[in-house]
């Protein structure tokens, strides 16, 4: 078993008992990206010299004594995250070539974490899609058949964790970019109370749904991960000023005694069967180990991807107003500025981003805000209230992660609205701001890998992370892709 | 029933200039998405506040202090056309 | 306020939008330093500058100064209130929108008195809103003109300092109010000590809403706004120019429209300008970044507390300790230190308006020739009341006074030293002063003769002539005593 294959919990005994180097952890993720890259194009860049130095820099901490749970463990970062001097583009052709000036929030606690930034992943342009298909610097391939898509935005933070050509990964999640390609890859993928991690230096797509949050192994890791990033940061207004949640005490308290809500409204209808079975499997598996099933309503979340799909263009389309092409990024030839502006965006950004921000304009002019944007605000006080309610009566709700399994590359890419539809489950803990995990529950008959979702209240992280911990000790950590297929 | 859209006039107040062909396209997927979308326009929102923030807190100020600013240097290489000093653009039409 | 034209009587109406930018030490919603007399792009950080990632955050020292010019406005402070997007695309404007506010200001409905020819009168305010500056834009190439500009340099150190909006009601009928009303506003600014309020540096700015309509028309004419005048004249020439063309262009049968319309100066008149179709959708919604405020009474009250005196009530306050209203008006609003030599002078036992007349007319005066400020100058509150003593006493004629008030300000000792050092002290003895007198009369026989007589004119003759031979120190008071007890 090659080091890239080690859980961070596993890769942490080993460095600190000595029997691996963060240098030797290193080279073994990096000869796996070597070794899978040509076939999967998880990574858009990777910083063999960044990694290296920091991993040295780890082995010195370590052999200090001054360790923490990340130092010297592989971690790759979704490339909507700002890192200074590395090149981050959100896969757009607008910000080709940009070198940061600034780390953003998450990356510098990273950073002084002691972790080893591999490099940055690949996701859909500017976070805006469900496959990784909307890639200006084409598409990452799923590792558990190289004909599908990984799902998306986060599509090569998903691949990177699931192949080990990084321990560790964080994405962002604005609609189930984190939830759902961690389903479609067998990962554990979770995204936090809305606030809990800085925001500051995390490339906007939609700033009232935005989140960064990991990708892993296992909850373990997840959890150990979410607490190296999670914190109060003055940068970022939308940050949570309390004390984390800790989820540690709890963690694995097991599932007795937990009340599971089983929404109508997010039963899995519509759902794929063998999604839908799988869904069922762990619901029973959950209830005979102790838990509660308890049948919630929550009638209006009966429009979540439409509210969503209303709320996350309008804010989108103010956020990328700054890619102008005048301080930073691609620049188009214009007799006056105004063209200059006109040519740079439209040549700039891909088909995908650009419908958005027509339909986020849209939705913000003038005659359509109250129909469009400000009906979906009020839609989105709702579904809050609806969630709220359900809290009353459950710990944590349960739902599938993503309707279907794995789609083929191109199924969906000409129709814009069914891959809108992928979202479904994954929508309202975004508009909500609450928290939810996936967590891998096995396959389906085609070998691929079918996720569980589980949301919990604001500042739920506790309850979360004891639930989803039961689901993985219930179900058992999935099979990992068979690499020699995806090895070049 | 697909929704009609002045596709020109939104890609002019989003500054995007887009050839005639994809501008035709992009309205005829943005009206299907919108006939979608209408569907919230049936849910009863009377009396009900809209939610800009989901986190309900208030009051997040900073005290009136300077923290560094970025090297001119560093920022203006960035720039894909800058002076020793500012960044550079051609002139506006709308100036005078 | 009726203008009577060929065709008929018309009513101008007129509302001002103010900008002003206030002197907090860090921008609005960054760490910047504010200063926009720094290099071009140095005070600037991924935050102001729209980097990829950057958030804004508040600062909260701004909404606290809003707050205090809304107070001295009469406004009530929204206790609820939100920041907005302003989307609209321009090289100044980093983000592709401006942070401001849309239909919640922080504060809103006030008022502000004006005075125009001895006619008061009351501005409603509308609102006042806070928001970020933009960026400064040159234009690079052949005289800086637009049609041979070959390109234009952007500076972004004044990009996200804190400015904040306030908006007339259209309460406003002629040029001279308009400019009686952003000159009170310049006031109550400065007396708040939030903005130098410069207008040639455009730290403070104003654009005009000019309509006019018939004489009892109930509804309002299409209004026009008037932008980029950078002086109080200007904005008076602009509005009654924007009037007389509205007029004018009626009546020859055209029809107003709404538009944006630039003023010249050199030619004094105002110009349409060329703007973008649709370019006035802002498609408002509320900044996402920035959480909304709550300022409830516990946080205006010490804000409401700590207001100064307006240059209103403190011109009242100074007409009742007897200053003249001509006095009372420059010296209340005056720069600080003048106020405050002026009250503890008169705390000290000196004749306010003796105090007030020196400060407004001498000092200043003395100030301007030597380009200097009153803080450059040693002049003190005793100082004032030493000179006010020496006059009271006959030890200094009114016009030595002064000499000796410009040898303090210079810096050269306290009045009686300077006094005395440049022989400026007035002979008021009168054994002194006889002698000279009777030298006087004797060689001016039939003069006195006449005086003598009653011909009180030849006063004036023989004080001159002692005033001569003494070198201007004889106190004329004295001597004209003096004259009268030896006729
Ligand atoms: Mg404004
Ligand atoms: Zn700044």
């Amino acid at each position: 078993m090659s080091a890239a294959d080690l859980s961070i919990g596993g890769a942490r005994a080993a460095l600190d008992a000595g029997d691996l180097s963060a240098v030797e952890l290193a080279d073994a993720v990096l000869d796996r990206a070597s070794a899978t890259e040509a076939q999967l194009h998880a990574y858009l860049l990777i910083d063999h010299e960044g990694a290296r130095a920091a991993a040295v820099a780890a082995d010195e901490a370590i052999a200090a004594g001054t360790a923490g749970p990340l130092t010297g463990i592989p971690i790759a970062l979704k490339d909507n995250m700002v890192t200074e001097g590395v090149e981050t583009t959100c896969a757009s052709q607008i910000l080709a070539g940009w070198e940061p000036p600034y780390d953003g929030t998450a990356v510098a606690k990273l950073k002084q974490s002691g972790a080893v930034i591999v490099g940055k992943t690949n996701l859909d342009e500017f976070a805006m899609g469900s496959s990784t298909e909307n890639s200006a610097f084409g598409t990452s391939r799923n590792p558990w058949d190289t004909d599908r898509v990984p799902g998306g935005s986060s599509g090569g933070s998903a691949v990177s964790v699931a192949v080990g050509s990084a321990l560790g990964a964080f994405g962002s999640d604005t609609g189930g970019s984190i939830r759902q390609p961690a389903a479609l890859t067998g990962t554990v993928g979770f995204k936090p109370t809305y606030g809990l991690v800085s925001r500051y230096g995390l490339i906007a797509f939609a700033s009232s749904l935005d989140q960064i949050g990991p990708f892993a192994r296992d909850v373990d890791d997840a959890l150990t991960l979410f607490e190296a990033v999670a914190g109060h940061d003055p940068m970022d207004s939308t940050s949570w000023d309390g004390a984390v949640p800790d989820a540690r005490p709890t963690l694995d308290a097991g599932p007795e005694g937990l009340r599971v809500g089983v929404v109508e409204e997010m039963n899995g209808e519509g759902a794929d069967p063998q999604v839908l079975a799988r869904y069922r499997e762990v619901l029973s598996a959950l209830e005979s180990a102790g838990a509660t099933l308890v049948d919630v309503s929550m009638p209006s979340i009966a429009h979540p991807v439409s509210t969503y799909y209303l709320i996350a263009p309008a804010e989108a389309s103010a956020n990328l107003a700054r890619f102008d092409g005048i301080r930073y990024g691609h620049r188009a030839d214009g007799e006056t500025v105004e063209e200059l502006m006109a040519r740079t965006r439209g040549e700039g950004f891909g088909p995908e981003v650009i419908r958005r921000i027509l339909l986020g304009t849209y939705a913000l002019s003038a005659g359509y805000y109250d129909a469009f944007y400000g009906q979906a605000q009020k839609v989105r006080t709702l579904a809050i209230q609806d969630f709220e309610r359900a809290y009353e009566q459950v710990d944590v709700i349960a739902a599938p992660t993503s309707p279907t399994t794995a789609f083929k590359i191109g199924e969906r890419s000409e129709n814009p609205l069914a891959m809108y539809l992928s979202d479904v489950f994954t929508i309202p803990s975004n508009l909500s701001g609450h928290p939810a995990i996936s967590v891998p529950a096995g396959t389906d008959d085609a070998g691929l890998p079918i996720g569980f979702q589980l949301l919990a209240p604001a500042l739920g992280e506790p309850v979360l992370f004891r639930a989803a911990k039961a689901v993985e000790s219930l179900m058992g950590v999935s099979a990992r892709p068979r690499l020699e297929e995806v090895a070049g | 029933m697909p929704i009609e859209i002045d596709v020109a006039h939104v890609a002019r107040l989003a500054r995007l200039s887009l050839p005639e062909e994809d501008l035709a396209r992009y309205g005829e997927q943005l009206g299907l998405i919108l006939e979608h979308a209408a569907a919230i326009q049936g849910v009863e929102t009377e009396g009900v506040e809209p939610t800009a923030h989901p986190l309900g807190i208030v009051n997040r100020f900073r005290p009136d202090e300077v923290r560094p600013s970025l090297d001119r240097g560093v920022v203006l290489e960035q720039a894909p056309d800058s002076t020793e000093t500012h960044f550079r653009v051609p002139p506006a039409l709308d100036a005078s | 306020m009726i203008v009577e034209s060929a065709s008929g009587r018309w009513e101008p109406v007129i509302g001002i939008e103010v900008h002003v930018e206030l002197e907090t030490k860090s921008k609005m919603f960054c760490g910047c330093t504010v200063d926009t007399e720094a290099e071009p792009n140095t005070n600037v950080c991924p935050v102001c500058l729209a980097l990829p990632g950057a958030l804004p955050v508040i600062n909260e020292r701004a909404i606290e100064w809003i707050a205090r010019i809304g107070l001295a406005l009469g406004c009530t402070v929204t206790p609820d209130t939100v920041f907005s997007r302003k989307n609209y695309f321009y090289a100044d404007i980093p983000k592709g929108y401006q942070i401001s506010q849309f239909d919640l200001p922080v504060c809103a409905d006030g008022h502000l008195d004006i005075e125009v020819d001895g006619v008061a009168s009351r501005v409603g305010i509308e609102r006042a809103h806070m928001e970020e500056d933009t960026a400064k834009s040159q234009h690079a190439g052949d005289g800086g003109r637009i049609h041979t500009a070959t390109s234009t340099l952007v500076d972004f150190n004044r990009a996200g300092v804190p400015l904040v909006e306030i908006v007339s009601r259209p309460d406003m009928h002629t040029g001279a109010q308009a400019r009686a009303y952003a000159q009170a506003l310049r006031q109550v600014v400065l007396a708040l000590d939030v903005s130098d309020a410069k207008l040639e540096e455009g730290s403070m700015r104003f654009d005009a809403n000019v309509s006019v309509r018939p004489e009892g028309e109930p509804e309002l004419g299409t209004k026009v706004e008037v932008k980029n005048m950078n002086s109080f004249r200007s904005l008076e020439r602009a509005v009654d120019h924007e009037i007389s063309r509205q007029i004018a262009h009626i009546e020859s049968g055209g029809t107003v429209i709404q538009e944006t319309r630039h003023w010249d100066e050199a030619d004094g008149r105002t110009h349409g300008m060329r703007t973008k179709e649709g370019s006035s959708d802002y498609r408002y919604f509320t900044e996402p970044d920035l959480p909304p405020m709550h300022l409830d009474e516990d946080w205006v009250a010490p804000i409401r507390a700590a207001l100064p005196e307006l240059p209103e009530a403190r011109a009242a306050r100074y007409r009742q300790m007897g200053l003249e209203a001509g006095a009372a008006d420059v010296l209340a609003p005056a720069s600080p230190r003048a106020r405050e030599l002026f009250e503890s002078a008169v705390g000290a036992g000196g004749d306010p308006r003796q105090v007030a007349n020196w400060l407004v007319q001498d000092v200043t005066a003395w100030l301007r020739k030597a380009d200097t400020d009153l803080e450059a100058t040693p002049l003190s509150a005793g100082h004032l009341v030493e000179l006010g003593r020496l006059v009271d006493d006959g030890k200094l004629s009114s016009s030595a006074a002064v000499m000796v008030l410009g040898h303090v300000l210079a810096g050269d000792g306290a009045p009686a030293g300077v006094a005395e050092a440049n022989d400026l002290i007035q002979i008021s003895d009168a054994g002194a002063l006889e002698s000279a007198i009777d030298e006087i009369i004797a060689a001016n026989p039939e003069e006195w003769e006449r005086y003598v007589g009653g011909e009180q004119k030849l006063t004036g003759f023989f004080v001159g002539q002692v005033m001569r031979v003494t070198q201007g120190k004889a106190d004329p008071k004295l001597v004209s005593q003096i004259l009268r007890d030896k006729a």
